[in-house]
């Protein structure tokens, strides 16, 4: 097994409970052993592993904070951030499918559906049998999405949906999709399931991003929905970003891992790599770049530490997410780069994790509000001026 | 039927270890420990033989040592044992001073078999298991790489060279687990929330005799550094002959 230790350089293991600890180790260990001997050739072949949702599944990392009583397994969210680390130190494309499932499709099934809906969907949801996708984003409708344009109409016994989704991880492969869709001018969630007539979901293709993940469009022509498929404690467009600020806080958590992947591979290649007789690690401007790595990796730890402290006390703010979704995404975009450098011509194979990381967090710098939005955010929170609308 | 499996704490195979300032022990600060990886193969036996057996069956996880044990023994009741046992000793024991304690437990919970690791992978003395059954009166197959129970009876089999060696035996006895025996699983997240509300129960170790004693520690010496010879096809010959006539490899 290839074994993984992790960095940390400021002992932030001592403020983790014994559990957090087993928990982030055991997910570590699963990554080790079945993620990366694997990802690279799927993400060469733009294929998803999906042979790995059973055994993610019996880990239990599907909708791991939800209660026991639909199958799961009942964690806080430091446990939940460490999960999304370890994921993430695979790859970004398996962070999100599990991302997806847990924060973006069995969160808001949980949170907004009926006990019908979550007796019916969460337990399969959490055994890997069932696979969910989150519908909001549209072709027109990226950054703004107050404005998305996907209809549903009353009819009797249910709803018609018209419209059209863009960007939705998982869609191809998924067996329900919560969308966001307008009735009578209301933002709504719904559950569409997959065979239903007038639903398709063609997969994306041409990534060079998140290539070992499904990514589709959603297209609805005139789809009937029986009434039990609306999610009815859904009242506008504040649940569904309620949702999205779930799946940040896990990105926050999951980006930290590629950013020990990255460095773990450029320091052991700075150490091993000789140039004029000496390894590169010992010239200063390698030093420079190191240290840089792990001044911000420590910084982005400390940082989730308290997010998740604050989530568990129920003290969050969703601007202190887009703060530290918006930093950590940067941040290991940067340190993907500069790792890159560090390897030189041999950073651009896929012998290395760091191109195919460098990649992947072009997409998770955009996706779940785009580093501009969260500026944005964050700085109508300081300043009481709101910049975009 | 009870089913007991011995798990060693030890330092986990990717540290680099310090001796301490005793010279008798390495230092632990910065060593991460982990279970035994040989006595993980010895609790997925014990847990696939309890849902093969069904019924009341019960997996007694034991280890002997210090406080610090508690965390392997709460990784293998993450796995899925059933009650794990501390027996502590803050002192170092050797093989013999362990299989003591061992055997006293085992003992008393009536376990007629029990699972170790084929050895720990710290002092590495791979003598534990036939210690304590010795001491038991116990039937012992050691280093085991396939295992099946039928009542009373046990079939084990063990590699040798060229081949594997199949032994049968009965109950009650001990068996200790090789690499192979079976892939461990991981302790699942629910598995780990549920370990946290099981206990583990303290007791001090039954006195036993220690054999051997530690009496100094010292590092391998360190490797001397390579010599370059040459950088392209003519440095060959020389080669050669250096391989053949200083390091007599070929």
């Amino acid at each position: 097994m290839n074994k993984f230790s992790g960095l940390d350089y400021f002992d932030i293991t001592s403020l983790l409970s014994e559990d957090e600890i087993m928990i982030r180790n055991t997910v570590r260990d699963f990554v080790s052993a079945e993620v990366i001997p694997i990802i690279e050739e799927h993400n060469r072949l733009s294929k998803f592993p999906i042979q790995l949702v059973p055994k993610m599944a019996e880990l239990g990392i599907l909708g791991p904070t939800l209660p026991a009583k639909y199958d799961c397994a009942e964690l806080n969210n430091v446990a939940y951030g460490l999960i999304m680390q370890e994921l993430e130190r695979g790859d970004s494309g398996i962070r999100s499918f599990a991302s997806v499932q847990s924060a973006l499709v069995m969160y808001p099934i949980f949170t907004f559906g009926s006990e019908e809906q979550k007796q019916r969907w969460l337990p399969q949801l959490a055994k890997g049998e069932k696979i969910g996708c989150f519908g909001l984003t549209e072709p027109d409708y990226g950054s703004n999405p107050g404005g998305l344009i996907t209809k549903a109409e009353k009819v009797d016994g249910g709803y018609i949906l018209n419209g059209a989704k863009m960007w939705i991880t998982n869609g191809t492969i998924a067996d329900i999709a919560v969308v966001w869709a307008r009735l009578d001018g209301i933002v709504k969630g719904f559950l569409v399931e997959k065979g239903m007539k007038g639903f398709s979901a063609p997969e994306m293709r041409g990534k060079h991003s998140l290539k070992a993940s499904v990514t589709s469009e959603l297209l609805f022509d005139n789809v009937f929905l029986p009434d039990e498929n609306l999610l009815p404690k859904t009242v506008g467009l504040k649940n569904a970003l309620m949702c999205l600020n779930q799946a940040r806080y896990g990105i926050a958590w999951g980006v930290v891992g590629s950013m020990m992947a990255c460095y773990d591979s450029a320091l052991t290649y700075a150490k091993s790599r000789i140039q004029f007789s000496k390894p590169i690690a010992s010239y200063q401007l390698t030093q420079d770049k190191l240290v840089y790595m792990v001044t911000e990796i420590t910084k982005a730890q400390l940082l989730n530490l308290q997010l998740g402290r604050l989530k568990d006390k129920g003290l969050l703010k969703f601007t202190q997410v887009s703060l530290a979704k918006r930093n950590n995404c940067e941040k290991a975009l940067d340190i993907a780069r500069i790792s890159r450098q560090i390897l030189g011509a041999n950073g651009i194979l896929d012998e290395y994790p760091v191109m195919r990381h460098a990649a992947n967090l072009e997409s998770v710098i955009t996706y779940e509000g785009t580093h501009e939005m969260h500026t944005l955010i964050v700085g109508e929170d300081i300043t009481g001026y709101s910049a975009f609308d | 039927m009870k089913i007991a499996v011995c798990v060693s704490h030890v330092p986990d195979t990717a540290t680099r270890v310090k001796i301490g300032a005793d010279r008798k022990s390495i230092d632990p600060n910065g060593v991460t420990f982990i279970i035994n990886p040989y006595d993980e193969y010895a609790v997925e036996e014990a847990l696939k033989t309890k849902e093969k057996l069904g019924g009341d069956s019960l997996v007694y996880v034991i280890s002997v040592g210090t406080d610090a044990n508690k965390e392997t023994l709460r990784k293998a009741l993450a796995m899925g044992a059933d009650e794990a046992i501390l027996l502590k000793d803050d002192n170092p024991r050797d093989s013999f001073g362990i299989a003591g304690a061992l055997a006293d437990e085992i003992k008393s919970l009536g376990c007629e078999l029990v699972f170790f690791g084929k050895q720990s992978v710290d002092y590495d003395d791979s003598i534990v298991g036939q210690i304590t059954a010795e001491m038991l009166n116990y039937n012992c197959v050691h280093i085991v790489v396939d295992f099946k129970l039928d009542g009373n009876k046990i079939t084990a089999e063990r590699e040798i060279e060229g081949g594997r060696e199949v032994i049968e035996t009965e109950l009650p006895a001990i068996i200790t687990a090789q690499k192979g025996l079976n892939e461990p699983r991981y302790a699942s997240l629910k598995g780990i929330m549920a370990a946290k509300k099981k206990v583990i129960t303290e007791k001090p170790a039954a006195a036993s005799t220690n054999f051997s004693e530690v009496i100094e520690m010292n590092l391998p010496a360190p490797k001397k550094p390579g010599r370059i010879i040459g950088t392209d096809s003519s440095a060959v010959p020389e080669l050669v002959k250096l391989l053949r006539e200083e390091a007599k490899v070929i």
